[in-house]
């Protein structure tokens, strides 16, 4: 469903500070594909993602979504179809907004906005459905301004709004990273439950190599903006993280220890 | 004296207009947009220069509205479209407009003595003032509804979270330059409206008129903040109309103590700033205090755990 075709990505091309962030990539997901991206600092992760989310265009390459090609798509456009999660659990959702309203702007993804009311009986109904759902009483709170809610009650609205209208692709960039651990697991359960309910197609950036074993069906490492390796079905199932961190020594004739992997 | 305090309230209803426009821009889009000085004379200009082609002042007066959301729609594709700074875009269109307004005008001040929309607001039969004031609130109340409603809308609520978190904006499929732009031109068709009124209510159009008017508009809002709180959208807006009018009084007495009319600028500069510094000092020396209290309780609670 999701094509990327020798994509690459310089940055700052033709000064001395030229980087090439994402190197000719092929990638194809099929429906329902869950890949988790490891890879060390600078590897490329996250270039990979506003690349697919259409924060900016590749400067080769091109990219397809259900066989329409949208290399040339801005962000907003793309975002008809795509869901995404931030590091930042600030950047994912309006803090001087309540909650009602920032679900009422997430539920007219793709739709136009137009001067009907934000918010409507029937929108509120479905909110309160959609939040009594998520467990942590938001339900109760839908006049709070998200603002005053804490970094994982966020993440979970921003997990919410990013999935709500069942996007055809989730992208989650290190959406648990910003998190103290039991958030962070809470955040992580519920994107389990959430891509697994809606059998949604997604990628997951993550610091964690034993998150990203453990979760998803594929694993992606990537590596000076190439994909290192790749590991799916049975024998990610099987990988350790010893294995992966081998398998990069092997191939790269580096060490990296876990510590690099993490130190994001 | 009541008079003099009376036309303090009328003015600072008019200038509440422009409040709620530098709302909009200020606080919702998170904007410092100095299109205003231009585009409260623009408004001016467009109503003086239609009502002297013999136009009728209500249609002046309304015409006025687009000129300023033409302004503000300037403003905002310089800053979306052409990537230029937001203070840089509005201070290019502002200083634009004052060669604009002047040739819209055809001369540097116009005066406005009679049939302008005053005049039945004037005759209606509660005496002078009374049939001002109920005027202008009715009018103002009118302008709070629309763009308190207009916020209230799908588009509405994606302009808001625009000054939030433009970034949020995009990912859920809302065109940003759109709502920059949208939301800009309406924050300066008030502006512009607001100008047209006040121009009518002071009897003449002056190019210079819209010198400093950024400052009072900011003023309105941070004086209203402070004062009435500002937690949702109605209540900013209705702050913002009550920082015009406080405002409007604080100036009234100053000039009745003595101020000289020449000295006004200086004063409303520092009003803003005090308005600006005041609630800071105010919140830091209570958490100093606080912070004072429980190092004090600490330090008590040490001292009996060590008697004990």
């Amino acid at each position: 469903m999701l094509q990327l075709e020798n994509v690459s990505k310089l940055f700052f091309t033709g000064t001395v500070n030229q980087r090439v962030a994402v190197r000719k990539i092929n990638l194809t997901l099929e429906d329902g594909d869950f890949v988790t991206v490891i890879g060390s600092n600078g590897a490329g992760k996250s270039t990979l993602l506003n690349l697919i989310a259409g924060v900016y265009p590749p400067d080769r390459g091109r990219i397809v979504l259900d066989g329409k090609e949208i290399t040339s798509w801005e962000e907003a456009r793309r975002a008809a179809w795509i869901g995404r999660v931030f590091q930042d659990p600030a950047a994912g959702t309006a803090p001087r907004m309540t909650i009602a309203e920032n679900l009422a702007i997430a539920y007219r993804r793709g739709q136009r906005r137009g001067l009907q009311w934000g918010l409507n009986k029937a929108l509120r109904e479905q909110i309160e459905v959609a939040l009594a759902d998520l467990g942590l009483g938001l339900e109760h709170r839908l006049q709070t301004k998200v603002g005053l809610l804490s970094g994982g009650e966020r993440q979970a609205l921003t997990l919410l709004m990013a999935t709500c209208t069942q996007p055809r692709l989730l992208l989650l960039d290190e959406h648990t990273a910003a998190l103290d651990p039991s958030k962070a697991a809470l955040v992580t359960q519920l994107t389990e439950r959430l891509v697994a309910e809606q059998r949604l197609t997604t990628v997951m950036v993550t610091h964690n190599m034993e998150q990203a074993l453990r979760l998803g069906n594929r694993l992606i490492m990537l590596h000076s903006g190439r994909i290192l390796f790749e590991i799916q079905g049975s024998e990610k199932r099987r990988a350790t993280v010893r294995d992966l961190l081998e398998a990069f020594h092997q191939l790269q004739g580096e060490t990296m220890t876990e510590d690099e992997l993490l130190m994001n | 004296m009541i008079a003099a305090f009376l036309g303090a309230i009328e003015l600072g209803l008019l200038y509440g207009i422009l409040a709620m426009g530098v709302y909009l821009s200020f606080r919702v889009l998170d904007f410092p947009d100095l299109t205003v000085d231009g585009s409260f004379v623009t408004g001016a200009a467009v109503m003086s220069a239609l009502f002297l082609h013999g136009v009728s002042p209500w249609i002046a007066t309304l015409t006025a509205l687009l000129g300023g959301a033409v302004a503000g729609t300037l403003t905002g594709l310089l800053t979306t479209k052409g990537h230029i700074q937001g203070l840089l875009s509005g201070i290019l269109v502002q200083i634009g407009l004052y060669s604009i307004n002047l040739r819209i005008m055809g001369r540097s001040n116009i005066p406005l003595l009679a049939g302008t929309v005053m005049d039945p607001i004037a005759a209606l039969p509660f005496g002078l003032h009374v049939s001002t004031l109920l005027t202008f609130v009715a009018l103002v109340a009118f302008c709070g509804v629309i763009l308190w409603a207009f916020l209230g809308t799908a588009f509405g609520l994606a302009v808001r979270a625009t000054g939030d978190s433009p970034q949020m904006v995009r990912a859920l499929g809302g065109h940003t330059t759109a709502t920059v732009v949208v939301g800009l031109a309406i924050s300066n068709a008030f502006v512009a409206f607001s100008g047209a009124l006040v121009a009518q209510y002071q009897g003449f159009t002056d190019v210079t008129m819209g010198i400093g008017m950024i400052v009072v508009g900011l003023a309105a809002v941070i004086i209203g903040e402070v004062l009435f709180g500002a937690p949702n959208v109605w209540r900013g807006l209705a702050a913002a109309v009550g920082g015009a009018i406080v405002f409007r009084l604080v100036i009234a007495l100053a000039l009745r103590a003595g101020l000289a009319p020449t000295d006004l600028k200086l004063a409303t500069a520092v009003i803003v700033v005090v308005a600006l510094l005041l609630p800071r000092w105010l919140t830091q020396r209570r958490q100093r205090q606080n912070l004072q209290q429980a190092v004090d309780a600490a330090l008590q609670e040490k001292a009996d755990a060590q008697v004990g």
